[in-house]
């Protein structure tokens, strides 16, 4: 079974602050994570490889610095390690995201064997999109399942895969064919701690990097700035809240009562509404 | 367990560990380094300055690619009660120089980048991988380590545990003593960041050009101990040590003592308006010549931190890591270049190179010095910086007291303090340790 899963190196968000003055987001000093979920679609991948055997390949877009993520994931015991770093690919939005890596993608297939899942992350937390996994599956004509929590089962001879998905009513359980591509969700599947032979091995490989060319990209107009229609007119932070926490006395009285109290006081029309819609009953 | 063997494993990627992995890859050595630490840099603590003399004995082009803060024009050593302070200023334009001999430095950069000249040599450095135990045969020789990866046994000739100054991997095998509460110090640092010109308006600097203070008196309360103040291009490292041993006497915190050298009259003003965005602790070895454990044995050699090699009287600590690393690295090369075992006695040679470097014979001039300041430390630190301290106010304030007055009274102060032999005797002690 071949397994390509797409991570992405983003800034830990935690840690990064909007400059005050030019709005921009400040990445100076901020330290690069790998996107938590795909480290969820990644272990996905290496549980199934180790089930029924097989490769793990990791493929990032980034810039060369984006190769400690896919040493990283090499660490946690994917088997090959894929860096596609162009300028040419600089400031693309998620159409030519998609582009990118669904033609790293074809060449990862010919070059390695075709993949039988490709898995992504939910969404990244620096572009909060979710565009990026169904883009691919679109462009390569795969099989989606998204919003994946968790795998239940799959059948290499019969060529399908059943999960689960989370909507906004409940739990979705999904059969569909291989090959397919999942986006995963945060699940209890976490991260395994690489062994010994897998630290060792990722300290020493040699990451395969492709430019765009290398990596087959025919069109370099659909690629990075050049080709996102996405325009961001403005960034900015968010202004604090104003509100202030009030402390309220409440001097004997019955706490409800008290609170009910002082609310009204801040908010006459508050209760002048209430006192109106009560008298309907 | 892990079927490839290695020439040597380094335990530990801070000074000494990057400087006895890169010699060690240098040589040709098939070396692999372990760190706990997510890079290496990323847990070492340090004030920090870099001597540069031990890193151009590693790297000699060092000063064109490491991240270096500034390079050091002025020492301060400050003498201080609680309202005052009695510097010893020395400032000189020939540090200006073209090869500048003391830098700051911001170790979580500095180390990254020190290791990845030891991964260009050739080393294997593996991060966030921690060593739990030495892997010993029979008869104790010591022949790799455990870690806590998965199959995470990996065997070589010679193990070099650079992990630092607790040595927890050399007590848990039996091989030394924990260090002693009186012969470590327990230091808190932050780091203030300020924009540049307003540090080099406070420290009277120009261009990269840095000062350092360090401090002593009461602000130890009592205590064996100092603090500092180092000016790094866009902030400053200020913090504050004192032996283990004398906080749990004391009761006093860390924090504490940091809070109230913040608020002293002199310091304040240096670090106004800051933005505090780091703070860190770590212990100092400061037990000096006599707390050195047994630097090797069979299939190992301990160097930097984890050897106890400081010498706290100069503020001396980075560049004794470097120098041990490197000089362990160069008798473990002459061992097997001459295709000897790795035993303790072909790894003495490591102990005889090092007893000629000025590491050891610096140690051993101030023997004396750890327990001297320590058992004295009240007088040292608390009421001899009072004395000097309102000695020096007697001697500027003018009101009117005929001076020869003012002398005797000053000479009165010191004797009502210590008496005449305490005095004497606190005087020859210090030659003494000094000598």
């Amino acid at each position: 079974m071949h397994i390509v899963v797409c991570i992405k190196q983003v800034p830990d968000s935690a840690q990064i602050r909007v400059h005050p003055v030019t709005n921009t987001i400040m990445r100076q000093g901020v330290p690069t994570i790998i996107n938590p979920y795909d480290l969820f679609a990644l272990e996905a991948a290496l549980q199934l490889r180790d089930k029924f055997g097989g490769e793990v390949t990791v493929l990032t877009m980034g810039p060369p610095s984006a190769e400690d993520s896919l040493r990283r994931a090499l660490t946690y015991g994917a088997d090959r390690a894929v860096l596609l770093t162009d300028r040419f690919f600089a400031g693309a939005d998620t159409l030519a995201t998609t582009y990118a890596l669904a033609t790293a993608i074809r060449k990862i297939s010919d070059t390695f064997g075709a993949p039988d899942i490709v898995f992504t992350g939910k969404q990244t937390i620096d572009g909060d999109t979710a565009q990026v996994g169904p883009g691919i599956a679109k462009r390569l004509g795969l099989l989606q399942l998204t919003y994946v929590a968790k795998i239940n089962e799959v059948d290499p001879a019969a060529r399908t895969i059943e999960a689960e998905r989370r909507s906004e009513g409940g739990v979705q359980v999904l059969k569909t064919k291989l090959p397919c591509l999942v986006t995963m969700l945060e699940a209890t599947n976490e991260i395994r701690r690489g062994a010994m032979a897998d630290a060792l091995r990722a300290a020493r490989a040699q990451i395969v990097t492709w430019s765009a060319k290398d990596a087959g990209v025919e069109d370099i107009s659909k690629c990075g700035l050049k080709g996102s229609p996405t325009i961001v007119k403005r960034v900015f932070a968010p202004s604090p809240r104003a509100e202030k926490a009030t402390f309220v006395d409440f001097a004997n009285r019955p706490p409800a009562e008290a609170l009910i109290e002082e609310l009204f006081k801040r908010q006459p029309k508050l209760e002048a509404e209430l006192i109106s819609s009560a008298h309907g009953f | 367990m892990i079927e490839e063997r290695f020439d040597a494993i380094v335990v530990g990627a801070g000074m000494a560990g990057n400087a006895a992995a890169l010699t060690m890859a240098k040589r040709g050595m098939k070396v692999l380094q372990l760190e706990r630490g997510e890079y290496s840099g990323s847990k070492n603590v340090q004030g920090a300055i870099l001597y540069a003399d031990m890193l151009e004995k590693l790297i000699p082009e060092f000063r064109e690619e490491a991240p270096l803060e500034r390079h050091l024009v002025e020492q301060r050593f400050w003498m201080l009660d609680d309202k005052s302070h009695v510097g010893l200023h020395y400032k000189s334009d020939d540090f200006n120089e073209e090869k500048p001999n003391r830098y700051t430095i911001i170790r979580a950069q500095f180390d990254k980048w020190f290791s990845s000249k030891v991964k260009e040599a050739g080393a294997t450095v593996l991060c966030e991988t921690t060593v739990t135990e030495l892997a010993q045969d029979a008869y104790g020789k010591v022949i790799g380590v455990k870690t806590d990866r998965r199959d995470g046994e990996i065997h070589a000739d010679v193990v070099v545990l650079a992990e630092g100054v607790n040595g927890l991997l050399g007590t848990r095998a039996g091989l030394r003593d924990r260090p002693k509460p009186e012969n470590v110090a327990l230091a808190v640092k932050e780091m203030h960041f300020l924009p540049r010109e307003t540090i080099e308006a406070r420290f009277n600097l120009k261009g990269d050009e840095g000062a350092v203070i360090e401090a002593a008196g009461t602000i130890s309360r009592g205590m064996t101990g100092m603090g500092f103040i180092y000016s790094n291009k866009e902030c400053i490292s200020l913090g504050i040590g004192c032996l283990v041993s004398d906080f749990q006497k004391t009761g006093e915190t860390p924090y504490g003592l940091l809070e109230r050298f913040k608020q002293h009259p002199s310091v304040a003003p240096l670090i106004e308006g800051s933005e505090v965005k780091e703070y860190s602790a770590h212990l100092i070895p400061e037990g000096g010549y006599n707390a050195i454990p047994q630097l090797c044995g069979d299939g190992w050699v301990v160097v930097g931190d984890a050897a106890q090699l400081n010498n706290a009287i100069h503020r001396e600590g980075s560049n004794l890591a470097m120098t041990s690393g490197r000089i362990a690295a160069e008798a473990i090369f002459q061992v097997k270049s001459r295709r000897d075992p790795m035993t303790k006695e072909n790894l003495a040679l490591y102990k005889k190179m090092l007893e000629e470097s000025f590491v050891i014979k610096d140690l051993k001039k101030y023997k004396d010095m750890p327990a001297l300041l320590h058992n004295q430390s009240q007088n040292f630190f608390l009421t001899y910086p009072q004395l000097v301290s309102k000695a020096m106010q007697n001697f500027v304030r003018v009101d009117g007291t005929p001076k020869k007055e003012k002398e005797s009274s000053m000479l009165r102060s010191f004797v009502n303090a210590r008496s005449w032999t305490g005095l004497f005797g606190d005087a020859f002690k210090f030659a003494r340790a000094w000598r």
